[in-house]
């Protein structure tokens, strides 16, 4: 899933103050999983906007919204009839969210309520922790169903880096080192041999570095 | 004997079977070349080449290539770091050529620390190839005279590729494969991260001689004297991948005031000589960091002057 992360409550206040009717809109696909940007989460903050609002002697009309997903226009044109009573949208979904609907209503003033942090899963209730860097051409399976790009911090394919200490990364010890897990992976499963081959420089053309990404299948267009 | 890889000075003292002996010099925080011409000065004549770091711990500094043409220019041999963090492939290419053409023959391969380290945490990093890839791509430009994109270079840069190994770092068990990849990958020498647990650098020297490595690439062991009790506690708790005893750390506690010092260098002098006999150790890489005036002192002491001239 996509992982998010509220915004603080103060930088959303600080950015929608120029309007008196926002609409908060949720997201029922990830964001909800994630327990950021759900109907239980546009609630949460809605109310926290009004209550603001009131203290600042300022009134805010404070609406609730929560889409199937806002990464779709099928859901998004459902905003069309409720968005007439509104100025602006505070959009808690990932940052496609926001662009969506802005691209739908290009009338209407946009915030994002949450800042999308990356692509991956909850370890625990809780604890969620990055797994993917969409690279475009996944590797997992040279490194043991590990992903080096995403979960190194340095994205080397030929690790661990000298800054490895004691199963943990050179950048924290909060983080693991991915490599040190990998190697102990591949040599528990005996593939020294494969961890011992060189991995020549990977072609970045399909991340982000070729550009902004776009993916037409034809059987599904109509 | 074959017709030499670079030609470089470190390159014809290791083929010659000289115990090579190599210094270090971080380039100043600015453009402070006087301070860097006199760092380097006391390094004249007692090391057989200079490694010029790159960013180290990802704080901004001169250039790698800029500070290790000034050594040029003082008679000192650089061998010239490049860090993976702070170029991609484009960049690469194109520094390996400009530092070969403007006279630097010894190029010394690293990922480079994380910039969460240094002073800009807040910087993108490039990691575009890491450490292994990076060398072979300096060999693939010398030896096949090819860019990574298989195209033809307009004469091949002719450098005497290095690359670092930490034998301490875990996990253990790994790390001396790690070093066979890095050499299979082309290079021609390797640096290790400074060494303070002799035990434990004596059993990686032992893998290393059982694969063979040492006669396929020259390896230096990494010294850095402990110039203060602080300092080694530093290391031992604060820097990634370095290991260091408690028997040392009580040793140097236990010289008194005013001599920590001393038996910081007395520490790396027996080191010296006991990489002196062991096998498949072809030379000392010091890395007296902010320490260069000691240079001479240190090397004169461990018997290693004058440098062999090839």
């Amino acid at each position: 899933m996509i992982v998010a992360r509220q915004k603080p409550i103060e930088e959303i206040v600080e950015m929608t103050q120029a309007f008196h009717k926002l609409l908060v809109v949720g997201c029922k696909g990830c964001v909800t999983v994630c327990n950021v940007g759900g109907a239980k989460e546009v609630a949460i903050l809605a109310s926290a906007l009004r209550i603001s609002g009131k203290r600042n002697g300022r009134e805010v009309v404070v609406g609730e919204h929560t889409l199937e997903r806002q990464c779709d226009p099928e859901y998004v044109d459902e905003l069309k009839d409720i968005l007439e009573d509104y100025e602006a949208v505070v959009s808690i979904a990932c940052g496609v969210g926001p662009q969506f609907i802005a691209e739908r209503y290009p009338a209407v003033r946009v915030f994002p309520g949450v800042n999308t942090q990356f692509m991956g899963g909850a370890e625990e209730h809780g604890i969620w922790s990055e797994r993917c860097a969409g690279c475009g051409t996944c590797v997992v399976h040279y490194f043991g169903g590990v992903c080096p790009i995403a979960r190194c911090s340095k994205s080397l394919l030929n690790g661990p880096c000298g800054g490895s200490n004691n199963g943990k990364c050179e950048i924290s010890n909060d983080v693991d080192c991915i490599w040190d897990i990998i190697v102990t992976r591949m040599m528990e499963q005996g593939r020294l041999k494969e961890l011992i081959e060189f991995k020549p420089p990977k072609s970045w053309a399909t991340a982000r570095d070729g550009g902004p990404r776009r993916m037409i299948r034809e059987e599904l267009v109509e | 004997m074959s017709e030499y890889k670079s030609g470089s000075n470190l390159e014809k003292v290791l083929r010659a079977g000289h115990f090579a002996f190599t210094g270090e010099c971080g380039p100043p925080q600015g453009a402070n070349v006087e301070h860097l011409r006199e760092k380097a000065g006391h390094l004249k004549g007692c090391v057989d080449a200079v490694n010029v770091t790159d960013n180290q711990t990802a704080v901004v500094r001169m250039s790698s290539w800029a500070a290790s043409l000034i050594l040029l220019e003082e008679g000192l041999e650089p061998n010239f770091q490049m860090v993976c963090r702070d170029r991609n492939r484009l960049a690469i290419q194109s520094d390996i050529l400009g530092a070969y053409s403007l006279g630097i023959r010894n190029m010394l391969c690293l990922s480079g620390d994380h910039q969460s380290f240094g002073n800009h945490p807040e910087a993108k990093n490039v990691f575009d190839i890491d450490s292994m890839q990076l060398i072979y791509t300096v060999k693939k430009m010398r030896d096949e005279g090819k860019f990574l994109n298989e195209q033809e270079v307009d004469v091949p840069p002719r450098l005497f590729v290095g690359a670092a190994s930490n034998p301490f770092a875990e996990p253990f068990d790994f790390r001396v494969y790690r070093l066979a990849k890095k050499i299979a990958a082309g290079a021609d020498f390797i640096q290790t991260q400074c060494i303070y647990n002799m035990d434990k650098f004596r059993e990686f020297m032992r893998r290393a001689v059982d694969m063979g490595l040492h006669e396929k690439c020259h390896i230096l062991a990494g010294v850095t004297p402990m110039k203060s009790v602080g300092m080694a506690l530093y290391m031992a708790k604060q820097v990634p991948g370095m290991d260091v005893p408690d028997s040392l750390i009580k040793r140097l506690r236990g010289a008194g005031k005013g001599k920590v010092a001393e038996e910081g260098i007395k520490f790396a002098l027996e080191q010296i000589e006991t990489f002196k006999e062991m096998e498949g150790v072809a030379g000392v890489h010091l890395m007296a960091i902010e320490w260069e005036h000691k240079v001479p002192e240190i090397a004169e002491r461990a018997g290693v002057l004058p440098r062999p001239s090839v």
